[in-house]
């Protein structure tokens, strides 16, 4: 396959970018499009000319760090697919592809296609984990959990981070990543104790950084794990229900 | 060779774009003080609108009943929870609620707004291609303006009158034959009620999504609700300048 690739090169947070095009021959099309940029920063490298950065790590779609706007689609747009895996046979020969980075306040610019996505750390750290106390574990069936409710926890719990929902928002809204993080806590016995506050603190940190949620629905099937929005609204009822809670006289953890 | 330029050893600092408030204000008033407290607040002044929108246009069917039903109507308006209250109380009350929850609804809708630009500085410098955002809901931030302009007409020509020539308090039927029969105002009635109809379609299916009510039995009716909804309102109102012009009611 033979394509032009235009990709904005950026040469530091300060920098302004811009588009390059770079002519690209000889890609298969069982190649992924990480390889494809490979090839590409191969050229560039014996060329003198600096590579394209871009994030990766684990290239099977599990760590988070890939995520590159495609032809203005959040990691190309396919149903559950990260970039690492798209596939260049979804292109055709000839094709021009746009590449550019992730475009969000909280999500400055490192170089070229990198950006800083620890704007979604902050909001973990407020409350995105349960607090246990150190001893042996309990016996795990000592907590029944009923199927479906774990099923649910799980499909929550499938977010790997990468920031599409973010990237893909008309507003630059965090909604999607912040309510998996929550619900695949709040949806299970052991997230219980810290429900409430912990669905305030993040909801709250998130409004921080990122836009408000308008029900476009473009997250959802941005996201290359196919969390559904039907958890936002569970965030939403969670926090009106947070903020309204006699937490100290309904024994949910600490007012405060 | 070229020489490559050299790394950044800047890190790109992340600062946060949206300032938390200083207080805590105390409850209720602390759910406005969030976005997503204030879209909770605009999805209950949402059905707030909804709500007399739906009343407004089936009172005013009366209007193919004749020009004395119309009329006694709105003296039956003024007249709700007479004898219990003095005269025009409840409808001075159900003004109150409806001004109120319009300039919230107006306020949270301009304020999240303000927000969201704020969330991007910078937009993608490449074309953006949608999959799921649809012409109503990215258009809610114009559809919305256009009502508002709209009422604001809407009450100068039907209610207070001064945008009326031949205005004359009381009489409903011949103040709305008078106004219609105007082909501008009309058109401009069926134009503002396009909008107010791309706007309801998107409002009444997100605002479930809003007030957290998700429920998998009820879901896959909020698209249909949201269509029949707009389809019933907007087909009632804007059959009535098509009545005028056409002279079914004249
Ligand atoms: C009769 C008048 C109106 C009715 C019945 C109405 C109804 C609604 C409803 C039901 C929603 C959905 C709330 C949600 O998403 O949870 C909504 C959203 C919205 N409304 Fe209105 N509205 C009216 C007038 C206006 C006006 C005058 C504005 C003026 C600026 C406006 C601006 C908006 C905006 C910006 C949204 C948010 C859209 C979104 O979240 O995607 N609306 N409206
Ligand atoms: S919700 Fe989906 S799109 Fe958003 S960060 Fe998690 S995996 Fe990525
Ligand atoms: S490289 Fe890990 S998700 Fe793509």
């Amino acid at each position: 396959m033979d394509l032009t690739l235009k990709v904005w090169r950026q040469d530091g947070p300060q920098a302004r970018g811009r588009f390059e095009t770079y002519p690209v021959q000889g890609i298969s099309a069982d190649m992924s499009f990480l390889e494809m940029l490979d090839i590409v920063n191969e050229r560039l490298i014996t060329e003198g000319v600096e590579p394209i950065q871009f994030e990766h790590d684990c290239r099977e779609g599990i760590c988070g760090s890939c995520g590159v706007m495609i032809n203005g689609k959040a990691h190309g747009g396919h149903e559950r697919t990260a970039t690492c895996q798209l596939h260049m046979r979804t292109f055709k020969d000839g094709d021009t592809i746009v590449v550019e980075p992730w475009r969000a306040g909280a999500f400055p610019v490192i170089r070229d296609l990198v950006v800083n996505r620890s704007a979604l750390d902050r909001i973990i750290e407020v409350g995105g984990f349960i607090s246990v106390n150190t001893g042996s574990a309990p016996e795990a069936n000592m907590l029944p959990i009923p199927k479906e409710v774990s099923d649910a926890a799980m499909d929550a719990a499938e977010c790997i981070g990468c920031g599409a929902c973010v990237a893909a928002c008309p507003n630059g809204a965090a909604q999607l990543f912040t309510s998996a993080k929550l619900q695949h806590l709040n949806l299970l016995p052991q997230g219980q104790a810290e429900r409430w506050q912990r669905t305030v603190a993040m909801v709250e940190k998130m409004e921080e950084y990122f836009g408000g949620c308008t029900n476009h629905g473009e997250c959802q099937v941005a996201c290359p794990k196919g969390i559904s929005i039907d958890f936002i609204s569970y965030m939403n009822r969670d926090f009106i229900k947070g903020k309204s809670l006699n937490r100290r006289l309904g024994g949910q953890g600490l007012a405060k | 060779m070229v020489q490559a330029k050299p790394r950044s050893t800047v890190e790109a600092a992340v600062t946060p774009v949206n300032r938390r408030p200083k207080r805590q204000l105390p409850w209720p008033l602390n759910l406005y003080q969030t976005a997503v407290g204030k879209k909770w607040v605009m999805a209950i002044t949402g059905v707030i609108g909804m709500g007399f929108i739906a009343l407004h246009m089936f009172g005013n069917l009366k209007m193919y009943l004749g020009a004395a039903e119309l009329d006694h109507y709105a003296v039956g308006l003024r007249e709700i929870a007479y004898p219990i209250l003095p005269k025009e109380n409840a409808l001075w009350l159900m003004r109150g609620v409806l001004s109120v929850a319009l300039v919230l609804h107006v306020h949270s809708a301009f304020s999240l707004w303000a927000m969201n630009r704020r969330a991007r500085p910078m937009g993608y410098q490449s074309k953006r291609d949608y999959i799921a955002a649809n012409w109503a809901s990215r258009t809610m931030k114009w559809t919305g303006p256009i009502i508002l302009l709209f009422l604001a007409f809407h009450l100068a020509d039907l209610t207070w009158g001064f945008a009326n020539p031949d205005f004359e308090h009381g009489a409903v039927y011949n103040n709305v034959v008078a106004s219609f029969e105007r082909v501008p105002v009309s058109i401009l009635y069926i134009v503002a009620n396009l909008a107010l109809g791309v706007h309801l379609y998107h409002g009444a299916w997100s605002l479930f999504q809003s007030l957290g009510v998700n429920n998998p039995s009820i879901n896959w009716l909020r698209r249909g609700f949201a269509a029949l909804f707009t389809a019933v309102i907007v087909g009632g109102n804007i059959s009535f300048p098509i009545a005028v012009l056409t002279g079914i009611v004249g």
